[in-house]
């Protein structure tokens, strides 16, 4: 089997990517600043940053809804349980044998069955349950003097709790993403592909991918 | 060329917004500018007094002049002797209670106690002349003091204990022709002084207040714009808004930061956005008793001991009375950072009279309401007055002593120390049993801090309450801060996860790691 260079991340996946990364990043720090946690920026800082980086991620969020919607990419991202076991196999036993890589990259699955499950459930459930108590925080009213009546919360205290435990878990999941960049073909593959959109993937041979072929009606 | 459009539009755009925002800034006058304005203009008189015939002549009593002023002001009496100036008591509705008439006549406090008994020394501060404990001053419109809050010449003063007379030296003439809107020194003469001293009660009203700097009062600094009391504090029909809750309970006529600044006075909607639970007090008065020190604890208990028989006092190193014989041991604070309270406007009070329920609590004298849940409650930073003072173990009441006597041998405390004369005296006063048995109870006094607002770059910042340790709201525990609260489960939950994650990234990097080097050995071999 030979080995082609593939265009597999398209520009707006590529910078819709890259500009998530750096705002949960930023996100996260100013976040944890208001949190209490550490002090760096000062508290009114924090708060005015964390506030322009949410209207961005926002603003992003709608983007890639759109996009992934119109170009049909969600797809991609609907869980199967199909070889999840051997994907698993492979992290846990195989990838200290140097045993190959179970799930096969194409322009059509770019996806392994683990990230799909994961991915999935960050777009189902942590980053909703970001956004949703992220912006109950902003527009939140003290109970109903001049405030959204329909909205009357009692206490702040279940939008912070909620808008930690998101934060929380895509701390951790940013965290075991940047270890299992390395994960790939060779330690940078992964990288490189997600910043330049090309990688190396074997030519199954059968479908010649050429950037006609990209088009998203084969995904349907 | 399609490209060169749409970036010839986009710049155009931005040049349109750009234009816009910019402009508007210099259209509109904002809330402060209008005020600018405002206090900036020097009031032209309609009157001078000094004109007037009535006034040209000898007065050879205070009451001489009142009746003067009262030729042409015929009316005006019927207004003092409405007001709380003059009567010393309000009609207040209590929750609980009903109606009550509340006032200096008959509350208790825990600084010099109470008024009665000791009319004659406290009357100083009452806008009339010749009180007796008969309250026959209250229907005698000839005793009203026009001069106390009128004189513009700075020379008027009352005498000590004399039941509210004027020095007698005085040159009434002078002073009568002199007369106008009321100055800081008119109001400060009593309102800097409570309780027996400079800056005593309030921590944020003292003698350094009549010639102000910018940097201890924002408004009324010399150097700044120079407010006197009653550009805030306007009074309608000789009734002055802005109530102390000290010895009122009810919500209504405040002079407020509001009735000025609006209730959104901020550009940042963030901080106007606090304003709904925050009063503006909160943040723009970090610290109070900027100038002097004020007394934050009174112990009565300790007051008698004398020395070759008689009384003494000690200083403190800021040269404050730390004992007086005749009163007991006190605590002064200067910069003080203000307690914080929810406070909807309400208060209740302990009356004359009532009951304590728990005798081994400290007993809160006028007890401010709200909750983080009440719509109507704000934040608001307090002074907390603690001290020990005398009550009656048996019937549970707390004591109103006689304190104030001119003689020795009349059972004042003041004169002849003996706790047990005094409040036999002081409770037959006011008509309250007595069991004969004197004990002190802790007792917490609140005092409102709304004066001594410092410029906007002094005020409290977000991370003096917004913070883990120390916030300045730290003894408001009922809601959620976020900055000082934060859920202690999923704080270590979480810091455990994320532990545990990165060490499990370790474990495996180094198993990567070391199968890779076993894995090239072999292909070696």
């Amino acid at each position: 089997m030979s080995k082609k260079l593939v265009y597999i991340y398209r520009s707006f996946e590529r910078f819709w990517h890259w500009m998530q990364a750096i705002l949960i990043f930023f996100l996260a720090f100013t976040g944890f600043e208001i949190h209490g946690s550490y002090q760096f920026f000062g508290f009114r800082e924090a708060v005015r940053y964390h506030n322009i980086a949410a209207n961005m991620l926002i603003g992003l969020v709608v983007f890639a809804i759109f996009w992934h919607l119109s170009t049909g990419e969600y797809k991609q991202y609907i869980p199967t349980f199909e070889n999840i076991k051997a994907q698993l196999n492979y992290y846990i036993f195989g990838i200290f044998k140097n045993a190959p890589h179970p799930t096969k990259k194409t322009v059509l699955s770019k996806l392994n069955p683990l990230q799909k499950i994961v991915y999935f459930g960050l777009k189902i459930m942590v980053i909703p349950l970001s956004l949703t108590s992220g912006l109950l925080y902003m527009f939140y009213r003290y109970p109903t003097k001049h405030g959204v009546e329909a909205i009357n919360i009692e206490t702040l205290e279940i939008i912070a709790i909620a808008h930690t435990i998101a934060a929380i878990f895509l701390i951790i999941f940013i965290v075991t993403h940047l270890y299992l960049i390395t994960t790939g073909e060779t330690i940078t593959s992964n990288l490189r592909a997600m910043l330049m959109g090309y990688e190396e993937i074997e030519d199954s041979g059968k479908v010649n991918v050429t950037n006609e072929n990209l088009s998203t009606q084969k995904l349907e | 060329m399609k490209k060169v459009v749409l970036i010839l539009s986009f710049i155009a755009f931005l040049i349109i917004v750009a234009i816009g925002t910019l402009s508007q800034k210099d259209e509109e006058p904002t809330t402060m500018m209008k005020l600018r304005e405002k206090f900036s203009k020097s009031e032209k008189l309609s009157v001078d007094h000094s004109q007037f015939s009535v006034l040209q002549k000898k007065f050879n009593s205070p009451q001489e002049v009142t009746k003067a002023c009262e030729t042409c002001h015929n009316k005006s009496a019927e207004q003092i002797m409405a007001g709380n100036h003059w009567n010393w008591e309000r009609e207040e509705y209590v929750e609980g209670r009903g109606i009550i008439y509340l006032g200096k006549r008959n509350a208790i406090n825990n600084f010099c106690i109470g008024t009665t008994g000791n009319e004659q020394s406290c009357a100083k501060c009452h806008i009339g002349y010749g009180m007796d404990s008969e309250g026959k001053v209250y229907t005698d419109k000839e005793n009203i003091d026009c001069l106390i809050c009128h004189d513009n010449s700075e020379t008027y003063a009352k005498a000590n204990e004399q039941g509210g007379a004027p020095v007698s030296t005085l040159d009434f003439a002078k002073i009568a022709q002199s007369v106008g809107k009321p100055k800081r020194s008119n109001c400060g003469v009593c309102h800097f002084y409570g309780g027996g001293g400079n800056n005593v009660k309030h921590g944020d009203l003292d003698m350094a207040m009549f010639e102000p700097t910018k940097e201890l009062d924002v408004h009324m600094g010399t150097d700044g714009m120079n407010l006197v009391c009653v550009d805030c504090h306007q009074a309608e029909q000789h009734n002055i808004s802005g109530k102390l809750y000290s010895l009122s309970s009810m919500n209504r006529n405040r002079a407020c930061c509001e009735n000025c600044h609006t209730a959104a006075p901020h550009d940042d909607d963030i901080l106007n956005e606090h304003t709904l639970k925050v009063a503006c007090q909160t943040c723009h008065i970090p610290i109070y008793a900027k100038a002097n020190a004020t007394k934050m604890y009174w112990d009565w208990s300790t007051a008698g001991k004398l020395k070759n028989g008689e009384p003494y006092t000690e200083e403190d190193s800021m040269g404050n009375h730390a004992y007086m014989s005749i009163k007991g041991t006190f605590k002064w604070e200067k910069n003080v950072k203000p307690d914080y309270v929810w406070f909807n406007g309400t208060a209740s009070h302990y009356l004359r009279g009532d009951v304590i329920k728990d005798t081994s609590k400290t007993l809160v004298l006028n007890q401010l309401h709200g909750s983080y849940a009440d719509d109507e409650s704000k934040i608001y930073p307090v002074k907390i007055h603690i001290a020990k003072q005398p009550y009656d173990p048996v019937n549970k009441i707390l004591i109103q002593p006689k304190l104030f006597a001119e003689e020795k041998g009349e059972g004042a405390f003041w004169k002849d120390f003996d706790w047990n004369t005094a409040s036999e005296i002081g409770m037959k006063n006011a008509e309250l049993p007595f069991s004969g048995k004197i004990s002190f109870i802790e007792t917490e006094m609140y005092w409102p801090v709304n004066h001594q607002v410092a410029s906007k770059e002094n005020v409290v910042q977000c991370n003096e309450c917004h913070t883990r340790n120390d916030s300045r709201l730290a003894g408001l525990k009922d809601f959620y801060l976020p900055g000082r609260d934060s859920s202690s489960i999923v704080d270590t939950l979480g810091k455990w996860l994320l532990i545990l994650t990165v060490l499990g990234i370790f474990a495996h990097a180094v198993l990567r790691i070391y199968s890779v080097r076993k894995l090239k050995k072999e292909v070696v071999k």
